[in-house]
């Protein structure tokens, strides 16, 4: 159903990740994803995939997890080892018919794209695990506070991410609500030429728009009741503080892309 | 006569998660055309996921429904018949309204039947009779009525299809009292005239003791299932449920605490009158 999506689904817990601050967990997840794109080594995607699991591990999250994210890129996945399996040019053929080639440079590259991919997205699968989308819309703001001197609208933009993520759930809910609805007076969305399907689809979206429209007014309403005017002058109930965690965490953070930059250079 | 036979139905939500959870437990039902039956329970007690089978929306975990002994689920022909044949009015209909005008909401179930025009304007007017909207609003957008209107259009919407189950969850909700009086007189009066049956899924225990059955759900379980009388004469094991006894029956239940010797399953106002005046003129007493 709808409603197994786990797109950024957190899971609250209290451990030492659960804990970090947000933006340092931004920060890191951030030089996370260079330094994959940094590894130049069978060594450095084995150190990678050691860090992640002892993240994984220290917070608590089931691998299953891990794995139940990956499997909507199964597809792109497969489609870039695929790619690179079969259109790497080269001469140390590993198989070859008509047209058809395998080099070895192929499939270690096949390989190596896919190991880069998943461990790609399980990393920034544990940081929205292990943060609330609040707290990440926190950190976000935070972190791209000096973008206000800019005139960039740094507060309005972290509200609309916060609210965007708030009515996810929602609007899945409802548009669960609304399907049963419609298939209940005989509404048939499974059936028929692309044009039909499209024209089925009429029952579904008009009440959802209407009751996001009339959501997104009672939420003004409900704003201006409580006297909202802006971030101007804002204080926060939840204060962000970095703490000696924070600091051992950013200093994990350069020893493994430190690391990383010697496995490349030693070539392991 | 139809049949809507449910047998040893479970449904487990998301299985194999550590969200798992099992709505509705081992439950067998059956309702004949003909009647009214009310299914009350707690929030969480299953009865949203329990109508939503009835008319293939959901699939059993295990288990099965049978319509008039067929299994609903057998193919998508069945399915789609089940759908009409059982129509289900869910809580705050009126957000699946979305036509320009009342007739054509009204007319959407029709058309999905594939009837011929002229069938699908005499149900549509059959049905805003029926629930009494006038054919003024019919070229009305739906989004401009009242909010009790919207009610009526969103409920026509389904008695257009000519169900013979027609289950309603909690169809009320939200109307003042003399809305929610009228539109529970229509929907009766629908029923008796067509020979349908009412499955009505409410809090409401004034509402529930107007059925002719009583059906009572707690922790995805059928616990109870009578005539109010019967029923509501089992007051402990009901708020052993979370469930309140209607209005007469509490106070009944009050009387005989206070040392009245009432008798046992009174439920309506007009009974716990009665009993007290009997008991007045025995023993000569004012009460």
């Amino acid at each position: 159903m709808l409603k197994d999506i786990t797109l950024g689904q957190y899971f609250p817990g209290d451990t030492p990740v659960h804990r970090l601050d947000p933006r340092t967990k931004l920060v890191l997840t951030l030089v996370y994803i260079v330094a994959i794109f940094l590894i130049g080594s069978w060594g450095g995607y084995a150190l990678t995939a050691a860090a992640l699991a002892a993240v994984t591990a220290l917070a608590h999250i089931r691998p299953r997890a891990l794995f139940r994210g990956l499997k909507p890129l199964v597809f792109i996945i497969l489609f870039t080892a695929v790619l690179n399996l079969f259109f790497t040019p080269g001469e140390d053929y590993l198989f070859h018919w008509r047209f058809i080639s395998v080099t070895y440079t192929g499939l270690k590259r096949a390989v190596a794209m896919v190991l880069r991919v998943m461990l790609l997205v399980s990393g920034t699968f544990l940081l929205t695990y292990t943060t609330s989308p609040l707290a990440i819309t926190d950190g976000l703001e935070r972190l791209l506070s000096p973008l206000k001197k800019l005139h960039v609208p740094v507060y309005e933009l972290s509200l609309m991410m916060c609210i965007a993520l708030r009515f996810i759930p929602t609007l899945i809910e409802e548009t669960d609500r609304i399907m049963s609805a419609q298939k209940a007076r005989g509404a048939d969305l499974e059936t028929g030429t692309l044009p039909e399907r499209a024209r089925a689809l009429l029952p579904l979206l008009i009440p959802l728009f209407i009751s996001s429209f009339r959501r997104a007014d009672e939420l003004a309403l409900a704003m201006e009741c409580r006297c909202y005017n802006g971030g101007q002058g804002r204080t926060r109930m939840k204060q962000l503080h970095m703490a000696g965690r924070d600091i051992a965490a950013f200093g994990c953070g350069a020893l493994f892309v430190a690391a990383i930059l010697i496995l490349r250079r030693l070539g392991i | 006569m139809s049949r809507l036979e449910v047998k040893a139905l479970t449904h487990v939500y998301s299985q194999g998660t550590p969200f798992e959870k099992t709505a509705v437990q081992d439950l067998d039902l059956t309702v004949e055309s003909g009647g009214t039956v009310a299914l009350i329970g707690h929030t969480g007690s299953g009865k949203s996921t329990l109508i939503s089978h009835l008319n293939a929306l959901l699939k059993p975990t295990s288990g099965t429904v049978l319509l008039d002994g067929e299994d609903i689920f057998a193919s998508k022909a069945a399915i789609r018949s089940a759908r009409f044949r059982v129509g289900v009015v869910f809580q705050y209909p009126e957000y699946q309204l979305f036509e320009q005008t009342v007739f054509a909401d009204i007319a959407y179930g029709p058309k999905n039947l594939k009837l011929d025009s002229t069938e699908v304007d005499r149900r549509v007017r059959q049905a805003a009779a029926a629930v009494g909207l006038e054919e003024s609003l019919f070229d009305q957008s739906p989004l401009e009525l009242s909010g009790g209107q919207k009610r009526r259009t969103a409920i026509a919407g389904v008695l257009a299809m000519e169900p013979e189950f027609l289950v309603l969850d909690e169809p009320t909700a939200g109307l003042d009292p003399a809305g929610r009086e009228e539109l529970l007189e229509e929907l009766f009066r629908w029923q008796a005239q067509r020979g349908a049956a009412i499955l009505l899924v409410t809090h409401d225990m004034s509402i529930a003791n107007r059925c002719q059955r009583l059906l009572v759900m707690a922790e995805g379980r059928l616990i109870m299932d009578g005539t109010p009388r019967a029923v509501f004469a089992q007051s402990e094991k009901l708020l052993s449920v979370g469930l309140d006894l209607p209005g007469a029956a509490h106070i009944a239940q009050l009387l005989r605490q206070a040392g009245l010797a009432l008798p046992p399953s009174l439920y309506t106002v007009e009974e716990l009158a009665d009993a007290i005046l009997s008991l007045r003129g025995k023993e000569g007493a004012p009460c």
